[in-house]
């Protein structure tokens, strides 16, 4: 499934265009621009330093972009200081006032807006209802765990009913069972008050799983825009493919290129990729290879095992497996190729007793499709 | 009954000691000032009596509560006591106004220059005490530099009288106690986690309501640290308005030396001198209260 992104007759609701950031020379945010649609959830997914939390907070109006714009509903805000901007966000382990009870920190927004009191007793109330929070008012932050302060924080940062909402590693506080949890109660709450939200998170878990469209940074720079799937399964660069999840790099070189197919020259095999690239015959490639993709056995694949007959001989290497790790789930093994290349494939636990168990040492084939491989020329 | 020295352990060793510290430095003294309060005054040539005497075959204890009401019946007393809360609380307050900001930017000021502007606060430490209030007199004089300096800006015609007034005196408690009201203010804000008031900007409050609503109310145990720090040893202050003050700044301090020193009836100065403390212990027992309910609540 493909989701709607924003179309081009309507202007994005979000729309980042040319912004720059730079400290002391160095550009942490190095020219990006971005088109949000309204009720999207995306995630900005990088390592620590990429400019992904720059980005936010500039878009929180916590720094100014020395160029560029941002336009949110049809307005440009980049000089409207942050306690104008219709944009509430969610801090990185939230940020809550430790000296006003929960109530209050929910209620702060709203007063500071000078509603009546009825009205913001209301709406504290229906904000911490839609957080399962409603008996813990007269609480101090410190008084929660970290999945209550968490709520909280999505409380205050909805109650203001912000058109924007930015959420800064919103579950990296939590530990692994809990965040799990917390992932697709936080996703429906959003879309329950259906608030367009932009994340930052490092975690692509967190990201594949929430986001509708996820950007991959790196260096300050947007390297691809997608959804989780497309991002997953046809990065457009190297650095993308490794990024997300785990890849098979081979370094080769396009021996032929046909309309519906290409062949790559790698040292490890020839591969036999089943769909067209945008390339010339004799450039340098790099194909990627999720290791569940790839098969393990002890014997050669059969043709009959192949995809389309045109692969066999093609898209096959052997190997001495050096390690087996048992996940439960799956398993990973890390096959030395005769090449010295270090091949990783994963094997999915389908059945409680395997039948055929690899063991460490043994020399296997490992084969895969040419549907599977993803030609990347950048 | 004697435990191995190992079973007794660092800890009630590490409490005794600055308890031990604290009776002998606080509590004897403070006894032996209470005691000499409730005693006559002797005319064999000691400043005091003692509380008991013997004399065939009974021990008297004789107790003299009457220092006690002459400090309730005169007047004087009562004026001075207010007198010196008041001057205290002004000085404590103007210390507020004016080391609130200054520790403020101290704590927002890039942090490479921050040691420089602690200097600044420390610097006059480095010189006597009595020079710095002895300097003001010098300022403050009917010929001093501040009347010269307004009188060549023509702001007045004559020299104005600033000497040995309340605003002499206020001016040198300020000076001298700002130090003490910067210093924890500044620890404290210094600590200050910056999201706060990100968070705050970000929930639609100008700088002016974060300031209010946030920083202020973060800074609470350090407003208290820093009221105490000069509130209580204004009260008792005796240099400066010794040097600063005038017939209208009744201090309590002056009170007790002229007590002790020219009217040599220590009883009565020493009654004196227990009042003074219980005024100071009453604000130091909430102060510590405060800091427990907190320290607990938090705990919590």
């Amino acid at each position: 499934m493909t989701l709607a992104h924003p179309g081009a007759a309507a202007p994005p609701f979000l729309s980042i265009c040319d912004l720059v950031k730079e400290f002391d020379g160095v550009r942490a945010v190095d020219d990006v621009s971005l088109a949000i649609g309204k009720g999207e959830i995306f995630a900005l997914l990088g390592s620590s330093g990429c400019g992904k939390s720059t980005l936010l907070r500039m878009l929180a109006g916590f720094e100014r972009p020395n160029a560029g714009s941002i336009t949110l509903a049809g307005q440009d805000i980049v000089n409207v200081p942050p306690y104008e901007r219709p944009i509430n966000m969610m801090f990185q382990s939230y940020a809550l006032f430790p000296h006003l009870s929960v109530w209050d920190n929910v209620a702060f927004g709203l007063r500071r807006d000078g509603l009546p009191k009825a009205e913001v007793a209301e709406r504290v109330e229906s904000m911490l209802a839609l957080v399962q929070l409603g008996a813990y008012g007269k609480r101090k932050p410190h008084q929660l765990s970290g999945g209550q302060q968490q709520r909280v924080a999505l409380a205050r940062s909805l109650a203001k009913r912000p058109q924007l909402l930015l959420l800064d590693e919103p579950l990296g506080a939590l530990d692994k069972k809990l965040r799990e949890r917390t992932q697709v109660e936080l996703v429906n709450i959003i879309e329950q008050v259906g608030v367009t939200c932009v994340m930052v998170t490092h975690d692509q878990d967190e990201a594949m799983s929430m986001a509708t469209r996820i950007a991959v940074m790196n260096e300050g720079r947007i390297l691809q825009v997608g959804a989780p799937g497309e991002i997953y399964e046809t990065p457009n660069c190297r650095f993308v493919a490794d990024f997300i999840g785990s890849a098979n790099m081979f370094e080769g070189r396009v021996a032929e290129d046909a309309a519906d197919h290409v062949v790559v020259d790698s040292t490890e095999c020839r591969h036999y990729v089943s769909h067209g690239i945008s390339g010339v015959q004799g450039m340098q490639v790099a194909l990627a290879l999720r290791p569940e993709k790839i098969a393990l056995q002890l014997s050669a694949p059969t043709s009959q095992q192949r995809a389309s007959s045109r692969e066999h001989g093609y898209n096959c290497v052997q190997g001495a497996i050096a390690s087996i790790a048992y996940l439960g789930n799956e398993t990973r093994y890390q096959i030395r190729l005769d090449s010295g290349m270090e091949l990783k494939a994963a094997r999915t636990n389908a059945a409680r007793h395997e039948q055929s168990r690899l063991e460490r040492g043994q020399r296997v084939h490992a084969w895969w499709d040419g549907a599977d491989i993803m030609v990347l020329t950048a | 009954m004697k435990k191995p020295l190992q079973s007794l352990g660092g800890r009630p060793v590490v409490i005794a000691l600055p308890f031990a510290w604290l009776v002998l430095a606080f509590l004897l003294p403070f006894l032996i000032v209470a005691r000499m309060s409730l005693t006559e005054t002797d005319s064999a040539g000691s400043p005091f009596g003692s509380l008991l005497t013997y004399a065939d075959g009974f021990v008297n204890l004789k107790l003299k509560i009457s220092n006690y009401l002459f400090l309730a019946q005169d007047d004087l007393y009562l004026l001075t006591y207010l007198s010196s809360l008041k001057y205290a609380a002004i000085t404590t307050a103007l210390c507020l106004l004016i080391g609130y900001p200054f520790a403020y930017f101290m704590a927002r000021a890039r942090p490479a220059i921050r040691p420089t502007l602690m200097m600044l606060v420390m610097l006059p430490f480095w010189t006597s005490f009595l020079l710095r209030i002895y300097a003001w007199k010098g300022i403050l004089a009917n010929h001093g530099i501040l009347n010269k300096l307004l009188l060549w800006l023509g702001v007045t015609g004559e020299p104005l009288h600033m000497m040995n007034t309340p605003f002499s005196l206020v001016i040198g408690m300020v000076y001298a106690y700002l130090p003490f009201m910067i210093l924890p203010l500044y620890a404290n804000l210094v600590k200050m986690d910056l999201r706060f008031l990100e968070a705050a900007a970000d929930l639609g409050a100008t700088p002016l309501q974060a300031f209010w609503r946030i920083t202020v109310p973060l800074s609470k145990a350090g407003i208290i640290a820093g009221s105490m720090l000069v509130f209580i040893p204004a009260v008792g202050e005796y240099v400066i308005p010794e040097l600063l003050g005038g017939p209208e700044t009744l201090m309590i301090g002056k009170v007790l030396w002229d007590e002790f020193f020219t009217n040599n009836d220590w009883p009565l100065a020493s009654a004196v001198a227990v009042v003074v403390i219980l005024l100071i212990l009453v604000p130091m027992a909430l102060f510590n209260r405060y800091k427990a309910l907190q320290e607990a609540e938090a705990r919590a």
